[in-house]
């Protein structure tokens, strides 16, 4: 049962991130992403992290795509015309990305005793663990990346502030 | 009790066909509510003409839309011209099967009164929700109008605006639980009937009403239906809709408002709990159980959907500015000092570990 969800929602999060590259129209693409998105929520679900999973739907598959497809009505952007790309590209961009996948499933492979009891099954994660992890374990480097998140506020806000 | 994969899936679906035919009945009846009631607010009679009391007009509101011609403009994009109502619908829809609305009765194991028992059912309600503003945004746009388009954009950043509002709410409520489960919430809330409401016993009516203003703008209703204001937009996101397409959009709205009913029943009002705690006896018989639960549930939405009606009679549109200020400067600061409070107070019960 697991094991075949995972597939089905593999697929689709793949088939939706090759369709994100090829289609042309803006608007196409973040629909992509949103189906990108919701099935690695799925995938989440199915690892035993039910909150991550909607964590994962609310704030990406919901507020943040809604921004983006918010900005592509406002700009109204318009297809996309096709370039030849550049050399570089060509060249450097098939052996770069297959030496990136190697080096990552390397690594997975080898280290695949530290990631805990995180697998496709029975595991489930609750919320009270997470938070448990969160807010004690970890509170000082939590706590930490909440006040970079709030620097990053300010500065977006010093940005588009008007000048007077 | 073991239950095989068989019959759980059997009664699942037999679940999701129950609820989802209700649901829909629900619609079209809560329709005609709001016909008849705001007609009485604004001294007429409302639809009176079709069988006894106009109890028929919904049938013929229905039939009239199936048989309506479903125009195509010529310069819509089409997939997501059609895909956008459906979005809607089935993300309305959707929301209902976390919902429980009833007792704890089982049958062969399985729960009757819910469809789905999770962990993080308020969590799923929010994602939902979130989810189901594509299908007004995507139609605005994909109508290649610009009063859609308007109404569309007006929509997004409504519902992206209010959203925040809304869930900072529900976090006192989660603390005063201690679980995003909606049967155990509503198992908190049963000891003393009323008074140990969120509402009334867990001081939560701050968030009450934050969580109704927020949810009325979330689900694009009045006072906050900037998106269809017709004086300025003329119907907004739906303008280039007919027939189907557009019954599509105006069942999800009922919908939502339907789910809204019920999530303020079962966060603030003890769901299907009676409001007479144990001061009258209980009975033991499992049917008179689900009736008496089901009975206080469906009381308990249809107060909440009289009072979507009310408001919508009673209050003017806000203006858009003033839409806005009033989720961010007010509802939002008020979200979080009420998250203070009560997280002081109940850090003042609990003792240390």
């Amino acid at each position: 049962m697991h094991l075949a969800l995972f597939i089905i929602f593999a697929g689709l999060c793949v088939a939706g991130a090759l369709n994100l590259l090829f289609q042309r129209h803006p608007i196409n693409s973040a629909l992509s992403l949103i189906v990108v998105m919701s099935s690695l929520a799925v995938l989440y679900l199915l690892l035993g992290a039910e909150f991550l999973a909607a964590a994962q739907v609310i704030v990406y598959s919901g507020a943040i795509m809604v921004l983006f497809t918010f900005v592509i009505m406002l700009l109204n952007a318009g297809r996309e015309e096709r370039t030849h790309g550049s050399k570089l590209a060509y060249i450097a961009g098939f052996p770069g990305a297959a030496a990136l996948l190697g080096l990552l499933t390397f690594i997975f492979l080898n280290r695949r005793s530290s990631f805990g009891q995180a697998q496709l099954g029975e595991y489930l994660a609750t919320t009270g663990d997470l938070s448990r992890v969160l807010f004690r374990d970890l509170l000082l480097p939590f706590e930490v990346t909440s006040v970079l998140i709030l620097i990053a506020i300010l500065g977006a806000v010093a940005l588009a502030r008007k000048e007077h | 009790m073991e239950t095989s994969l068989l019959v759980f899936l059997l009664i699942s679906l037999a679940k999701v066909i129950v609820v989802v035919v209700i649901t829909l009945m629900a619609v079209a009846y809560t329709v005609l509510l709001e016909r008849k009631l705001v007609g009485r607010i604004q001294n007429r009679w409302g639809p009176s003409r079709v069988g006894p009391f106009g109890l028929l007009q919904p049938l013929a509101d229905g039939a009239k839309l199936f048989l309506k011609e479903d125009l195509m403009p010529e310069a819509v994009y089409r997939p997501l011209y059609i895909l956008a109502p459906m979005i809607a619908l089935i993300c309305a829809l959707m929301s209902i099967a976390v919902v429980p609305f009833g007792a704890d009765v089982r049958w062969k194991g399985v729960q009757l009164f819910e469809i789905s028992d999770t962990n993080i059912g308020l969590l799923i309600l929010l994602g939902i929700t979130s989810i189901g503003v594509y299908g007004i945004a995507l139609s605005g746009w994909s109508s290649n109008n610009k009063y859609s388009l308007l109404g569309a954009l007006r929509a997004s950043a409504q519902v992206i605006s209010y959203e925040l509002a809304l869930g900072l709410s529900l976090v006192g409520i989660v603390l005063r639980s201690g679980s995003l489960n909606l049967r155990h919430i509503v198992d908190v809330q049963a000891t003393h009937g009323l008074l140990s409401w969120n509402f009334f016993g867990g001081f939560q009516f701050i968030a009450f009403f934050i969580y109704l203003m927020a949810a009325y703008a979330e689900t694009n209703r009045a006072p906050f239906d900037l998106p269809e204001a017709e004086s300025e937009l003329t119907a907004g996101y739906h303008t280039e809709y007919s027939s189907m397409k557009f019954a599509m959009f105006f069942m999800a709205e009922y919908a939502n408002m339907i789910t809204v009913g019920c999530v303020a029943t079962l966060l603030f009002f003890g769901g299907w709990t009676s409001p007479f705690g144990n001061l009258l006896p209980q009975p033991s018989n499992p049917i008179a159980i689900s009736l008496l639960s089901l009975f206080w549930f469906v009381v308990k939405v249809l107060f909440f959907l009289f009072l979507y009606i009310w408001v919508r009679g009673t209050l003017p549109r806000l203006r858009y500015d003033q839409l806005m200020g009033f989720g961010w400067k007010f509802l939002v600061p008020v979200a979080v000092a009420n998250i203070v409070v009560t997280s002081f107070f109940i850090g003042l019960r609990l003792p240390l570990h």
